[in-house]
C-alpha cells in the first residue's frame, strides 16, 4: 500500500516529463522546419533563372538595365541594390548620432525623469505601422523637401529621412541597454581621477560600450534594409541609379512589393523578384554575421 | 443500390438547375421592383437550391466590386460562401490556373501574362468581362493644358517633351508619375493612349495604388499621370484625349479608346455555383446598380467590344 503512490507519482514525474521534452522537441523540430523550409523556398525561386539560363548571375547583380516587360527584356538589379545600401547607410548616419544620444541621456545625464520620458516616446516609434510612417513622409516629409531643395522632393533623401524615424527605437533601445550594463566602478574610477562628466562620457563610456553600440546600428541598419511599404511610398522607385539625394530610385524591397502581384508565378519577372529577395535574404544573414562579430567584441 | 443512388443524385441536380433558374428570375424581379421585392426575393430562395464555396483571388482594382456583388449574392442565397481576395492580376491568374481558387480576377487578358510556356494555362481558361475600366491622363492642375494629342502623350512618356510651354502650357517641367512596368493599368494606357511601350525614364515617380498617383499629381507641380476615371476629382485635371473628353458616355460609344476589361476567369467552365455568381454579376441588378456606383463602366452596355489583339469592333 505504501509502495503504490509512490510508483504512481513516480510514473506521473516521468510522463510530465516526457510530455514536456516532446512538447518542446516537436516545437523545436517545426520551427527548423519552417526556417529551412522558407530558406529553400526563397532561394530555389531565386535561383530559377540563373539555373535555366534566363539571366546570368553577373547580368542580375551589375546589369542597370530593368525592363522586365520589354521585348528583349533584361533584369538588371543593381539600381536596386545600390538604392538599398544607399537609403540604409544614409538612414543610419541620420539615426545614429541621434540615438546614442539619447540613449546617454537615458542613462548618463538623467536616468531618472530622462528614461521615463524619453524611453515611452521613443518605443512608442516602433509601435506605428509602417504605411502611417509612409503617409506621413508622403505628406509632411515630401512636400518639405519639394519646397527647400532642389528636386521633387520624392526621391532619396526623403527615403532615408522616413527610415531614420523608423529605426531609431531599435538603435536607441540597444544601446541603452549596453549603456546600463555597464559596470559602475569604471565610471566610479574615472569621476575619482577627477574626470568630467564629458570627459567620462567621450573617453569611457562610448569606447567600452562602442561594440554593444554598433549592434545596435547594425540591427537598425538590418530593419532599414528590410523596410518596404513606407520607403516604396516616398522613393520614386524609377529603376535607375540616382544621381543625386533628390532624385527617384527603387530599393529591392520596393520593387518586390510593386511587381509581385502583378507577375505571374514561374515567369521569368516573377523569378527574378525572387532573386532580389534571396539578395535581401543573404543580407540579413551578413547583418546577423555581424551583429554575431561584435558581440563577440563586446566582452569587457 | 447502385441505381437508386444515381436515381438521388440525379434528382438533385434537377432540383438544384430548376432552383437556381428560380432565384436568378427572382433576382430579376427584385431589380424591376426595387427595395421591396429584394426581401421576397430572399424568401424565395431559400438558401436550400445554392450551395459551396467561391473563393477569388486576383485584381485589387475589381476587388471592391467583386465584394460588393458577393455580399448581395450570398443575402439571396444562404448556402453560399464567397471570399474575395487581392494580390494583383498576375496572382489570380497563377491562381486560377493552377485551380488554387475558382475565380481569378485580372486587369488584363490571361494571354498578355500567360505567355509563352504558359501559353497553355492560358488557353484553358474561360474569360468573363464584367466591367470596363477607362483610363485618363490627368496632370497637375497649374500645367495649364486641357487636351493633349496621342503624339503629344508619346513624346511627354518617351522623354523628348520636357516642359509644358512645349504643349501651349506653362512654362514648369514635366514630372511623370508612372506605373511599374508589370502593372495593367499602364499596359492599357501605353497599348490604347500611346500605342506603345515606353522605357522608364530617370526621375520619373512610380506608385501602384491609384490614391498615392493621385496624391501626388494633385501636390506636385508639373506632374503628369494616369488614372482610373473612378478616381478622378478636382485635385487633378482630367486631359482631354485627341480632343475627346473621357467620359462615360464616350467610352460606352466606343469614341475614347482608353480602356480595359475587367476580366473573372474560371479554369475550363464553371461548375453550377460559379456560374449562377458569374451571372449575377451580369444581372441588371449589379451592372447598373454596383457597377456604376463603383465607378466603373458596364460591360453590358458597351456599344463596342475588344479581343486580346486590340481591335475594336462595334457589337
Amino acid at each position: 500500500m505504501r509502495v503504490k503512490p509512490k510508483k504512481t507519482r513516480f510514473e506521473k514525474h516521468h510522463i510530465e516529463n516526457f510530455i514536456g521534452r516532446a512538447y518542446m522537441s516537436f516545437c523545436v523540430l517545426l520551427l527548423i522546419v519552417i526556417i529551412v523550409s522558407m530558406v529553400y523556398f526563397v532561394a530555389s525561386k531565386g535561383i530559377a533563372n540563373f539555373v535555366s539560363g534566363e539571366v546570368k548571375v553577373s547580368d542580375f547583380l551589375f546589369g542597370t538595365k530593368w525592363s522586365p516587360e520589354a521585348d528583349t527584356p533584361s533584369y538588371g538589379a543593381f539600381p536596386f541594390i545600390a538604392g538599398s545600401f544607399l537609403v540604409t547607410l544614409l538612414a543610419a548616419l541620420i539615426a545614429s548620432p541621434l540615438s546614442i544620444c539619447a540613449a546617454l541621456f537615458m542613462t548618463e545625464i538623467v536616468p531618472g525623469w530622462g528614461k521615463k520620458l524619453l524611453q515611452p516616446v521613443i518605443e512608442l516609434l516602433s509601435g506605428i505601422p509602417s504605411v502611417v510612417y509612409g503617409f506621413v513622409g508622403l505628406s509632411v516629409i515630401v512636400p518639405f523637401l519639394r519646397n527647400t531643395l532642389p528636386g521633387q522632393g520624392i526621391g532619396v533623401a526623403a527615403g532615408a529621412l522616413v527610415l531614420s524615424v523608423m529605426i531609431l527605437p531599435t538603435i536607441t533601445s540597444v544601446a541603452a541597454d549596453a549603456l546600463a550594463s555597464l559596470p559602475q566602478n569604471l565610471k566610479e574610477s574615472s569621476f575619482a581621477l577627477g574626470a568630467t562628466r564629458w570627459q567620462t562620457i567621450s573617453r569611457v563610456i562610448l569606447p567600452t560600450t562602442f561594440p554593444a553600440i554598433m549592434t545596435g546600428v547594425v540591427l537598425g541598419m538590418a530593419r532599414a534594409f528590410g523596410e518596404a511599404l513606407a520607403v516604396q511610398m516616398v522613393i520614386g522607385n524609377a529603376p535607375f541609379v540616382p544621381r543625386s539625394l533628390f532624385e527617384s530610385a527603387s530599393t529591392l524591397t520596393s520593387v518586390i512589393t510593386l511587381g509581385m502581384g502583378n507577375t505571374t508565378m514561374g515567369s521569368p519577372q516573377n523569378n527574378a523578384l525572387w532573386s532580389m529577395a534571396l539578395v535581401l535574404m543573404l543580407m540579413t544573414f551578413v547583418f546577423v554575421l555581424l551583429v554575431r562579430m561584435l558581440e563577440r567584441r563586446n566582452k569587457i | 443500390m447502385q441505381f437508386r443512388k444515381s436515381w438521388i443524385m440525379a434528382l438533385a441536380l434537377t432540383s438544384v438547375v430548376a432552383l437556381s433558374a428560380c432565384g436568378n428570375g427572382g433576382n430579376n424581379a427584385a431589380t424591376n421592383n426595387g427595395g421591396n421585392a429584394a426581401a421576397t426575393n430572399t424568401q424565395n430562395s431559400s438558401g436550400a437550391e445554392l450551395s459551396g464555396s467561391i473563393l477569388a483571388s486576383g485584381s485589387t482594382a475589381l476587388q471592391p466590386l467583386v465584394e460588393q456583388a458577393a455580399e448581395k449574392f450570398m443575402d439571396a442565397n444562404a448556402g453560399v460562401d464567397i471570399q474575395v481576395q487581392g494580390g494583383g492580376s498576375g496572382t489570380g491568374l497563377t491562381q486560377v490556373a493552377e485551380k488554387q481558387v475558382d475565380i481569378g480576377n485580372s486587369d488584363v487578358f490571361a494571354e498578355e501574362k500567360l505567355k509563352d510556356a504558359d501559353a497553355e494555362k492560358a488557353a484553358a481558361l474561360v474569360d468573363h468581362q464584367v466591367a470596363v475600366v477607362a483610363i485618363a491622363a490627368v496632370s497637375n492642375p497649374d500645367a495649364g493644358v486641357d487636351t493633349l494629342t496621342k503624339q503629344q502623350l508619346v513624346d511627354i512618356f518617351t522623354g523628348k517633351i520636357k516642359n509644358w510651354s512645349e504643349v501651349g502650357g506653362a512654362d514648369q517641367a514635366i514630372q511623370i508619375i508612372n506605373r511599374p512596368a508589370s502593372s495593367g493599368t499602364r499596359a492599357t494606357f501605353e497599348s490604347f493612349a500611346l500605342g506603345t511601350k515606353t522605357d522608364d525614364l530617370p526621375g520619373s515617380i512610380q506608385e501602384d495604388s491609384s490614391g498615392t498617383v493621385k496624391k501626388i499629381i494633385g501636390e506636385t507641380p508639373g506632374a503628369i499621370g494616369y488614372l482610373a476615371l473612378s478616381y478622378l476629382d478636382d485635385s487633378v485635371k482630367t486631359l482631354s484625349y485627341d480632343g475627346v473628353e473621357p467620359s462615360v458616355d464616350n467610352v460606352i460609344a466606343g469614341k475614347y479608346p482608353v480602356w480595359a476589361y475587367e476580366h473573372m476567369y474560371t479554369n475550363g467552365e464553371p461548375n453550377e455555383t460559379v456560374k449562377a455568381f458569374l451571372d449575377f454579376m451580369m444581372t441588371d441588378e449589379v451592372q447598373t446598380g454596383d457597377v456604376v456606383e463603383l465607378g466603373y463602366i458596364p460591360a453590358s452596355q458597351m456599344q463596342v467590344s475588344r479581343d486580346v489583339a486590340g481591335t475594336v469592333t462595334p457589337k
